[in-house]
């Protein structure tokens, strides 16, 4: 099975408070750590699995400039056998669409069976794998957190739905699936591993090589467009307790035998 | 504005969903003078009851019966809704897992703007919507401008939006099923596999010791489970720490979870997404211990402490028992 997977580099949030920059139009993102977007982590992890399987060829490609190069290298020592960068100038500023319209654009010069993204980004929507799956007029399902291959040209899928519980469906390849968190335990990436494809050249696509109209695509076709950021106006708000941790313990053990959590 | 606001209403078993009510009060306020029409997809007897419930709060009901629409599979859903929107429709539908299936797809297919995960409605402005989403898991929020001019999917947070008491509507249900014809997918859904029976039954326990990012590694979580046993207390535990398989799936709170309604919740590392926040029922007192002050589980704590709470823990433990030695 040829396998894409589209996979976004995102400021790391277990690495990094975001804050509000001191214009107050972007996020504060000088000493961001970045990684690559943790669901589409999971989703490369998949399809190796997959093609481990079944055969095939994992390729991983990101819309971007040269800075989200070192996403693809982590995946491909991870054993993504490919890793394409689709960038242009034309591309910035693009809303889900203009992305979805990009990777569309690199789909359509190869013949992939399955196309994964990941269920969300941090800074993201939800969007584009669904989006991207319309303009093919391939199917789609979200949320998946079980992929099994079945004769035929099909997939059953799982989907996480409210409460624990899990749809299943059968989908007719080829298909396009955004991937949850949770449905595998990805493999871990050493130095040693990223080393290896440190000098690789990463193949990297414009709007001409893809075909992509760059009036569809970026600032200009974008129609949804942020404003500014800003840190969200408090609730009440917690009351925090200071002093040292066995200050705040005693505090905090009056507190709950107020409320009857403590006998 | 003409009349051009469409409210998907989700239902299951012939009772309407509470997003029904909170999608109702959001398209007041994208136009107070408008009166939004909601669509609705099913089939049989319990279809047709939740069509009664909506026309007594729409004035308009538009609905899809057909057989293939018993199970809302987004595929058929969507095919059923582009037949018959009219161009420039704004579509609201709920930001849940069946919203996050449908919506994207159907903003191609209607050729509209999508914008997703809306938790704030700030009015119109010649063709902009102007929206409030949040990103960074709730960190910081954003104001979105969304062109409407060709019309929007817009997915709106559940939850964000209050429902507000309207007089009854006396709507009129038009069967929209005739103009929509055969449908078909390439994703035909099988069956829905219930969560395994738990260990231990966290929906029940009236003090949770809840764990998320914050625990760091496997071994550490003997941490929290010794604090849970001093308190006489359950362990529950956010997404991330399932996704690592150190606690099994029972355990999770959160809208994917198990929903819970403890007199107490200490939430220990946990950043407090809105997904996680939605398991969490019955107006607990919630103490938050995390490292990042700008964690929003601060917003909806009654006590904060800013802190580790791998060194904090073992602290309040040992006083815990002391404090069970003294009244013992």
């Amino acid at each position: 099975m040829e396998i894409l997977v589209c996979a976004r580099r995102v400021p790391d949030t277990s690495e990094n408070e975001i804050q509000l920059n001191s214009a107050g139009n972007d996020i504060e993102r000088d000493d961001l750590v970045y990684s690559i977007n943790e669901p589409d982590n999971y989703a490369v992890e998949e399809a190796l699995q997959i093609v481990a399987k079944s055969g095939g060829n994992v390729t991983v490609a990101t819309v971007g400039t040269s800075e989200d190069e070192e996403i693809l290298r982590r995946e491909m020592a991870m054993g993504a056998n490919h890793g394409v960068l689709l960038s242009d100038d034309a591309f910035a500023g693009s809303d889900g669409k203009g992305i979805a319209t990009v990777l569309k654009g690199f789909v359509q010069k190869g013949k992939f069976d399955l196309i994964l993204t990941g269920v969300q980004a941090e800074d993201g929507g939800a969007q584009v794998g669904g989006m991207l799956a319309a303009m093919l007029d391939y199917p789609f399902a979200s949320l998946v957190d079980s992929i099994e291959v079945l004769d035929g040209n099909k997939l059953k899928v799982g989907r996480e739905i409210e409460g624990g519980n899990k749809e299943i469906s059968e989908i007719d390849l080829p298909c396009v699936l955004s991937i949850q968190t949770g449905i595998n335990e990805p493999r871990y990436v050493g130095m040693r591993g990223i080393r290896q494809v440190a000098s690789l050249e990463i193949p990297t696509y414009g709007a001409a090589d893809l075909g992509v109209d760059k009036a569809a695509v970026g600032e200009v076709a974008a129609k949804v467009k942020r404003d500014d950021y800003f840190v969200p106006a408090l609730g009440k708000g917690a009351e925090i307790l200071e002093g040292s941790n066995e200050e705040i313990a005693d505090k905090l053990i009056e507190l709950m035998k107020a409320k009857g959590g403590l006998q | 504005m003409t009349a051009r606001i469409f409210v998907y209403i989700a239902h299951k078993a012939g009772v309407v969903d509470d997003s029904a009510a909170e999608l109702l009060a959001a398209a007041k306020t994208i136009d107070p003078a408008e009166t939004p029409t909601a669509v609705v997809v099913g089939c049989g007897p319990e279809f047709d009851a939740v069509c009664n419930t909506l026309c007594a709060s729409f004035a308009k009901v538009w609905k899809i019966a057909d057989p293939s629409l018993a199970y809302p599979n987004a595929e058929l859903v969507r095919q059923a809704l582009v037949k018959v929107l009219p161009q420039g429709a704004l579509v609201l539908v709920p930001h849940n897992h069946f919203g996050i299936d449908l919506a994207p797809g159907l903003s191609i297919k209607l050729n509209a703007a999508y914008v997703s995960d809306v938790v704030g409605i700030d009015g119109v402005d010649g063709t902009n919507l102007k929206v409030v989403r949040q990103e960074f898991g709730g960190q910081i929020s954003t104001h979105v401008r969304c062109n409407i001019a060709s019309g929007a999917v817009i997915t709106l947070r559940p939850g964000a939006f209050k429902a507000v008491e309207s007089a009854p509507a006396a709507g009129v249900a038009v069967d929209k099923s005739a103009e929509v014809g055969a449908l078909t997918a390439k994703r035909r859904y099988v069956t829905t596999i219930a969560p395994e029976a738990a260990d231990v039954d966290i929906t029940k326990e009236a003090v949770l010791v809840s764990i998320g990012r914050g625990i760091q590694e496997q071994d550490n979580i003997s941490i929290a489970q010794e604090l849970a046993e001093a308190l006489g207390a359950g362990l529950s535990c956010s997404r991330p720490v399932v996704d690592a398989k150190w606690l099994p799936k029972s355990r999770q709170v959160g809208s994917s979870g198990q929903t819970v309604k403890p007199k107490i919740y200490l939430a220990c590392g946990i950043s407090g997404s809105f997904q996680h926040l939605a398991g969490i029922k019955g107006n607990p007192f919630i103490v938050a211990i995390n490292k990042n002050s700008k964690a929003p589980i601060f917003q909806v704590a009654d006590v904060g402490i800013v802190t580790d709470m791998l060194e904090f823990l073992p602290e309040l433990t040992n006083k815990v028992r002391e404090t069970k030695q003294v009244s013992a």
